[in-house]
This record gives C-alpha cells, sequence and structure tokens, in this order.
C-alpha cells in the first residue's frame, strides 16, 4: 500500500478509535492513538503475513499486543483488515461483546493473547518465538510494549531469554509515548537511556518516529530480517496523537472523550 | 522420610521427573521450561533425554510461566516446574492472565510442597499453593501421595487439555500404593472402609491418617480413609456419601488453615450434607527449619494429631 494510502488508512482507525471509546464512554484513545501508525504499519504495510479468514492459520505471523489497554487501536485494526466488520466496533466494552476493554485470546479472532496485566506479553511473545523454532515454522512475532511498561520486571526476564535463544523471529515494539498513568515516563521511573538498556541485554534497537510511517516501515523490514538478535524499535510517539487538546494534556489517559470533545476530535482529524 | 508401617519409595517429585521422560518419549509436542531449578525439581531427567525440547529461562518464574502460555497457545504441551511457594506465590498473576484466563494447556508442578522441605526453612515451603491454585479457574489441581500415585497423576495430567496444578514433595515417600494406583481426575480413591468417622487427606499426610486409622482402631473405632489427591475437581459424592455414612470427618493436609483442602471440603460438606468436620493443618502460620519428621510434629501434623482431632470431632457427633 502506498504512503498516502497508509495515512488514510491511520486516519480512519483514530476516527475508530475516538468513535468506539466515546460510545462506550470509557477506555484509553489517547494510549491507542500513539501507537497507530506502528499497527496500520504492521497490517496494511506488507509487513505482517495473515489471513483474515483463517485466523488461527499456523504460519502467520502473530501480532501481540501487550499494552493491552489500547485494545481499540487493535480492534479498530482487525476490523479495516476483514477479521470481523466495522460495525462490532460499537459494542466495545459491551456486556455480551467479544471486544472486551482489554483484549482477550480466542473470544476474537486475530487476538493472539489476554492482556491488560502489563508486563507478560513479551514473555508470550518468546514462547511463540520458540514454538516456531521447535515446528520449524518461518513466522515472526510482533510484541508491542508501553514505554511505562518497561517498569515491570517481567519484560526483562523475558529479554534475557530471548537473547539467550537468539530469536531473530521476535520483534518488540516499544510505544514510546513518554507519559503513563500518573505522569511523565521521566518523572514517574526514568528509563533513559532506553535504548543503551535493551543493547545490554543482547537486544539491537533501531530508535524511529513512530508517526513517520516511512521510518515505521523501515523499521519493521529491518526487524522481520534480523538476524542473530531479536530486534526492538522505539518508536516515540505522541499520547494522543492526532487531536491537539489530548496530546496536550495527560489526564486523558484512561478517559473517553465526551461526545462534544469527539466531534471536535473527528473535525481536527477532517473527519466533519 | 519413614513413616513406621511403609515401605519408603522414591520422593515424588523424582517419581514426577521419571514420568515426564516417560511421557516425553511418548509425545514429541512435549515440551519442559525451567525456572533453574531443574536438578531439584527433577525436571532434568527429561532434559537430557531431550535437550531440544528443554528450555531453561533462567532464574525467572514470571516469564517461565508467560514462555509456557506462548508455547502452549502454538499447540506445545509445555510442562513448567519450580519449588511450589515460587510457582504459585512468585508467578501469581502470570498463571491468572497467561494460563488460566486464556485456558492453555500448560501444566505446572510445584515441588517442595509443604512443611517436609524441612531444613532449608519457610522461604522454600509451598503452604499456600493448593489455596492459590484453586482459586485459578478452570484449573484441575492435584495432590500425589507416593511415587506410584505420582506416576498415575502425571499420566492423567497429559490426557487433560487444560491447566492443571501438582504439587509434589521433596523428601523420600512412604509406599501408600505399591501395588498400583488408580487414579482419575474427580475420584477419590477408599483406602479403607469405616463407619464411624472419615479422615480425608492427601500427599504426605496419606499415610499418617492410615497410621491415625489404626490408632483409632485399637480403641474400637472404626475410621474411613479417603485419598483426595483430586484436590479440584474434589469428589463431592464420595464426601456426601462419607458424612451420611461415618457422620463426622477430619481433613488433614500440609498446608496452611485457610483455602486449602479443608475449606474446600467444608465448603462441599456445608451444601451436600452438614456433619461436625475437624481440622488438621499447619494453622495460620509459617514453619522453622527442622528435620522433615521433627517439623510434623511440632506443628501438629502427626498420626497421632490426627487420632486426636478425630477423638474430638467424635465427641461432637
Amino acid at each position: 500500500m502506498e504512503l498516502e494510502k497508509l495515512q488514510d488508512k491511520a486516519r480512519l482507525l483514530r476516527r475508530h478509535i475516538i468513535e468506539m471509546t466515546s460510545a462506550a464512554g470509557s477506555g484509553h484513545p489517547s494510549s491507542s492513538l500513539s501507537a497507530v501508525e506502528v499497527v496500520v504499519g504492521l497490517y496494511f504495510g506488507g509487513i505482517i503475513r495473515h489471513d483474515p479468514h483463517r485466523p488461527w492459520w499456523p504460519d502467520r505471523d502473530r501480532f501481540i499486543l501487550s499494552k493491552g489497554h489500547a485494545a481499540p487501536v487493535l480492534y479498530a485494526a482487525l476490523a479495516e483488515a476483514g477479521y470481523f466488520p466495522a460495525s462490532e466496533l460499537e459494542t466495545l466494552r459491551r456486556n455480551g461483546s467479544p471486544l472486551e476493554g482489554h483484549p482477550r485470546m480466542r473470544e476474537v479472532p486475530g487476538v493472539e493473547a489476554s492482556t491488560g496485566s502489563l508486563g507478560q506479553g513479551l514473555s508470550i511473545g518468546v514462547g511463540h518465538a520458540l514454538a516456531a523454532r521447535l515446528d520449524g515454522r518461518g513466522y515472526h512475532v510482533y510484541v508491542m510494549i508501553g514505554d511505562g511498561e518497561n517498569d515491570e520486571g517481567q519484560v526483562w526476564e523475558a529479554a534475557l531469554s530471548a537473547a539467550k535463544y537468539h530469536l531473530a523471529n521476535l520483534t518488540c515494539i516499544v510505544d514510546h509515548n513518554g507519559y503513563q498513568q500518573t505522569g511523565p515516563v521521566a518523572e514517574v521511573m526514568p528509563l533513559a537511556p532506553l535504548a543503551e538498556k535493551w543493547r545490554a541485554f543482547g537486544w539491537q534497537a533501531r530508535e524511529i518516529d513512530g508517526h513517520a510511517l516511512s521510518q515505521v516501515l523501515d523499521a519493521l523490514r529491518a526487524a522481520r530480517d534480523a538476524h542473530g538478535q531479536p530486534m526492538v524499535i522505539l518508536a516515540r510517539t505522541v499520547k494522543g496523537k492526532g487531536v491537539s487538546f489530548v496530546e496536550a494534556d495527560y489526564a486523558y489517559h484512561g478517559k473517553a472523550l465526551t461526545p462534544e470533545e469527539a466531534e471536535r476530535a473527528l473535525e481536527e482529524l477532517g473527519w466533519r | 522420610m519413614e513413616v513406621s508401617g511403609f515401605v519408603t519409595g522414591a520422593a515424588t517429585r523424582e517419581a514426577f521427573g521419571r514420568a515426564l521422560r516417560e511421557l516425553g518419549s511418548e509425545d514429541p509436542d512435549l515440551v519442559v521450561v525451567d525456572a533453574d531449578l531443574g536438578n531439584s525439581t527433577r525436571t532434568e531427567l527429561f532434559a537430557r533425554a531431550f535437550p531440544e525440547r528443554s528450555f531453561n529461562v533462567g532464574i525467572a518464574e514470571s516469564n517461565l510461566v508467560g514462555v509456557a502460555g506462548g508455547l502452549a497457545a502454538c499447540g506445545k504441551k509445555p510442562w513448567i516446574a519450580s519449588f511450589a511457594v515460587f510457582l504459585t506465590a512468585n508467578a501469581y498473576d502470570q498463571l491468572r492472565m497467561s494460563i488460566a484466563l486464556p485456558h492453555l494447556n500448560v501444566k505446572c508442578v510445584g515441588t517442595h510442597g509443604g512443611i517436609t522441605p524441612g531444613e532449608d526453612g519457610p522461604s522454600q515451603m509451598g503452604v499456600e499453593d493448593i489455596a492459590l491454585a484453586t482459586a485459578l479457574a478452570g484449573f484441575h489441581v492435584f495432590v500425589p501421595a507416593d511415587a506410584v500415585q505420582t506416576r498415575a497423576v502425571v499420566r492423567a495430567a497429559a490426557r487433560i487439555d487444560g491447566p492443571v496444578y501438582i504439587r509434589c514433595g521433596r523428601p523420600s515417600a512412604p509406599l501408600v500404593y505399591p501395588l498400583g494406583c488408580d487414579f482419575r481426575p474427580g475420584k477419590a480413591i477408599r483406602l479403607r472402609q469405616g463407619t464411624d468417622i472419615t479422615l480425608a487427606t492427601n500427599g504426605v499426610m496419606l499415610a499418617l491418617a492410615l497410621k491415625a486409622a489404626w490408632m483409632l482402631e485399637e480403641e474400637g473405632v472404626s475410621a474411613r480413609v479417603l485419598d483426595l489427591a483430586s484436590v479440584k475437581p474434589v469428589d463431592e459424592d464420595a464426601l456426601e456419601s462419607a458424612a451420611r455414612e461415618t457422620g463426622a470427618l477430619v481433613v488433614a493436609e500440609e498446608h496452611l488453615s485457610h483455602g486449602g483442602l479443608g475449606s474446600i471440603v467444608a465448603q462441599v460438606l456445608a451444601r451436600r450434607c452438614p456433619v461436625p468436620v475437624g481440622f488438621v493443618n499447619l494453622g495460620d502460620t509459617y514453619a522453622r527449619s527442622g528435620k522433615p519428621a521433627e517439623l510434623l510434629e511440632a506443628y501438629g501434623l502427626t498420626a497421632e494429631d490426627i487420632a486426636a482431632r478425630a477423638r474430638e470431632v467424635l465427641r461432637r457427633k
């Protein structure tokens, strides 16, 4: 898909994110908005080999959203990719809907892991990557974690084990939007220098502008073709990207926009 | 650990390691993940036989559980093992999120259960693992008593397409089933008939409960002995029959007082047939370092303690 069309797709995912969380009256739109370009690159930029009609095809590439609170961006991408009708997105968080507040494995086609308790997705990804090796399958495993999620010790346990087993078929993407629940990452729990930390744990590391689709695609291709050691992509992003008043205030973490705010947001995104 | 009246067999952890190696030769999808305790949990027997299907993730129980979840999601059949306390208490949220919630086919084995790890002291003793494991939705939970039953339990667990927790012990275990054991999930094993009271137990305490039954016999008390190696699902019918036919129970376990076998049995009896029940357990405290037999005595977990509790319960009938 051409860059321009990918940008259109990103704009469409942002619309879905805002509409579904506002309809639900809760959720984490800002944490979803920061991850849009990476998710668009994965699903629509020719990175992930997958088949929406065979969601559990054994040779599919895997995408594990470890920062499960960004479920809306995953659901939006899966709907646009053809896993289920986009009309289902409005059932987000409703009783009886498979689109729960955080992703639940096997409930939704294309959801690879139950996440929402931060820190666990990379370990699950290590399991998938080891299984690929055991079964002689060529699939690649992509795991997205939040930057605050790096506070979790399990992330580093998983990082050590991926390096030990030379899991070049595993990629970790850090949605480095700079904020966690109660404030800036740099204040809550300083992570810098983050790339150096990952390198010290035996990973290849690459830092990119996580909203520049050409950089996103280049990095994902490099990670997919990595040899020897797994690669982490530190995607510098903006929490709430695309909606000025959400970008400006991290207090929007974990809050849906009111109907009036959603209208303003959709206007800024060019949907009104 | 020796118990008079019984031949001493291998430790249940050793029997687990042997059974796992046996299963490994039968099922190429079986893989083992360890957190650097393979020589204690005895998974090293499998690792030596099948190094390409064996992974040691280091001293990292959270990662251990998550990696197993990922392997199971891809159709592999992972078995993971650590000390009971580290596997359940250290990695509990991982057991919950990465295995129980998606109901994945992961077999979890906690060795060094109870206070019989002995000299290593309370940091190494899994005395709340049954409470934690049974609270995981969809988990089966088994506690074998001896080496023979452990093999049967491990093989039964392998046939279950879902999560299982098995508790094993550190010391050599008295042989309760020298002639073989027909273990079935959800089924209690009635080891001894009896009409006055039922002693319901499992694991190390089973041999001690049999000894207690022999003591009570000499006093003219006829005690039934039920092996509840299948803790979850527990055999509700066998418990109801025991309550109706003997009118009183003692539940003995190598566990803290809350949330273990005693709580499970009490819940069933409250619903199906309330009768007087007594409990033999560690109470609400942690043990100290010492020899296993010394600790069982110090913390009230001997055959004499079970018999004494039975006499007390009989007075309440």
